[in-house]
């Protein structure tokens, strides 16, 4: 019950680019059609419930202080949480090379639409920041982070979608001021949209 | 004499006419999540130019012994260190900020400008123009963010770094805050204006 609250608080009320605004880059670059949005929204979220437990268990038994006590008494005092960020970055950067060499060879039909996003996502914060959330929020289980993870990164491809069948009427239909065509507009449309998702704050299921 | 040319369009481009975040539209997220204040905003500024600078010129340096293949992971690894370092001493001095920023510190390592800037420019050029270029597109990252937060403390909260500016006789006269520039979707109007503005001075950016 916990579990699905904190996946549908992740989708809503947590979600990732219009509460938080990770990963604007990509979602800037992409949004352009909403085949392409698709492609990329969900490679984001097939990488945040691979990287979200992992990063979760080196946190749990490496990284936080007293972690490594399962390795003897002697090892209790040690704190490990100033590596945090370099690890996660290194889980997150070789399972990315992983995924891509296994989807690869396994579906060559999955890889043509999703292979070339693989590497923009090594540097997408919205996986990072997925990890230093968690690490902030003290997650329970690792259910908990499988959770949260399916739920970001749900809440991102809706994100993604959305505003790019938003951006394919402006560019057909209405007439933008020069300036503003282009990112200005997109900017604006996603504050709008941002400000809209503000309604859902405080929803418990 | 073309060499000390160069350098200088190298330092003084990304201030404006190649801005990374309104016209090349990198770092945004930071952008949006820290400049509600001043303060964090300028912080965070400076440990971005610092970043940029030095992993820039660390890349510039083992630029030929990259292989290609794994060439992210290297870089990520570079600046993930110079990130924890600068984390670290943002806790050990200025520990109200680094709670303020929170993973936003963090997220210096997947912050576009970096490795946008690592795969365009310093994986090509020599040290010290990429420390220029480094230097010049952190200084250009935090303009903006000083901009945004200006604007956003100002109407938000009516203070500039902590300090009441807006004079108490328009509050007794019925000002009010406006609440919404506190609201992180506020920082993307403001951007959005901004970009408005620069791009209206300098028509040839504009998109068809």
């Amino acid at each position: 019950m916990e579990n699905l609250n904190i996946f549908i608080r992740s989708i809503f009320v947590d979600n990732m680019i219009f509460a938080y605004f990770l990963g604007m880059c990509s979602f800037l670059a992409v949004s352009k059609n909403v085949k392409t949005s698709f492609g990329l929204g969900v490679a984001v979220m097939f990488m945040l419930v691979i990287t979200l437990p992992i990063n979760y268990l080196l946190n749990t038994y490496v990284l936080q202080p007293g972690a490594l006590t399962w390795l003897g008494e002697e090892y209790a005092e040690v704190d490990l949480s100033f590596l945090s960020l370099i690890l996660f970055i290194a889980v997150i950067a070789s399972m990315t090379q992983l995924v891509e060499m296994v989807i690869e060879k396994t579906s060559p039909a999955l890889y043509s639409s999703l292979g070339i996003f693989l590497p923009l996502i090594a540097v997408n914060c919205a996986i990072l920041g997925g990890s230093l959330f968690m690490q902030q929020r003290e997650f329970e289980s690792v259910w908990t982070a499988v959770c949260a993870g399916g739920g970001w990164g749900l809440g991102w491809l809706m994100a993604i979608c959305a505003i790019a069948a938003i951006r394919e009427r402006i560019a057909s239909y209405s007439n933008v001021p020069g300036p503003l065509r282009g990112i200005g507009i997109t900017f604006i449309i996603t504050s709008l949209m941002g400000i809209a998702f503000m309604s859902f704050l405080g929803i418990k299921i | 004499m073309s060499e000390k040319v160069t350098n200088k369009t190298v330092f003084f481009n990304p201030f404006s006419k190649n801005n990374p975040v309104i016209v090349q539209v990198l770092g945004i997220c930071s952008v949006l999540a820290v400049t509600a204040k001043l303060e964090p905003a300028i912080v965070m500024g400076l440990s971005v130019i610092a970043v940029l600078a030095f992993s820039n010129v660390i890349i510039s340096l083992i630029r030929s012994t990259i292989p290609t293949s794994i060439r992210i992971i290297v870089q990520l690894v570079v600046v993930a260190g110079l990130v924890i370092i600068v984390s670290e001493l943002l806790k050990a001095y200025a520990y109200e900020v680094s709670v303020q920023l929170s993973v936003f510190i963090g997220l210096i390592i997947t912050n576009c400008i970096l490795m946008g800037r690592l795969e365009a420019f310093a994986m090509a050029n020599r040290p010290w123009p990429s420390f220029l270029d480094g230097v010049g597109n952190g200084i250009g990252y935090t303009i903006i963010l000083i901009i945004v937060g200006f604007f956003r403390e100002l109407l938000g909260s009516g203070t500039l770094l902590g300090y009441q500016v807006v004079p108490q006789s328009f509050y007794e006269a019925g000002y009010v805050n406006n609440g919404l520039m506190i609201l992180p979707p506020m920082a993307l109007i403001v951007v959005a204006c901004i970009i408005w503005v620069h791009r209206s001075l300098h028509k040839e950016l504009q998109e068809p």
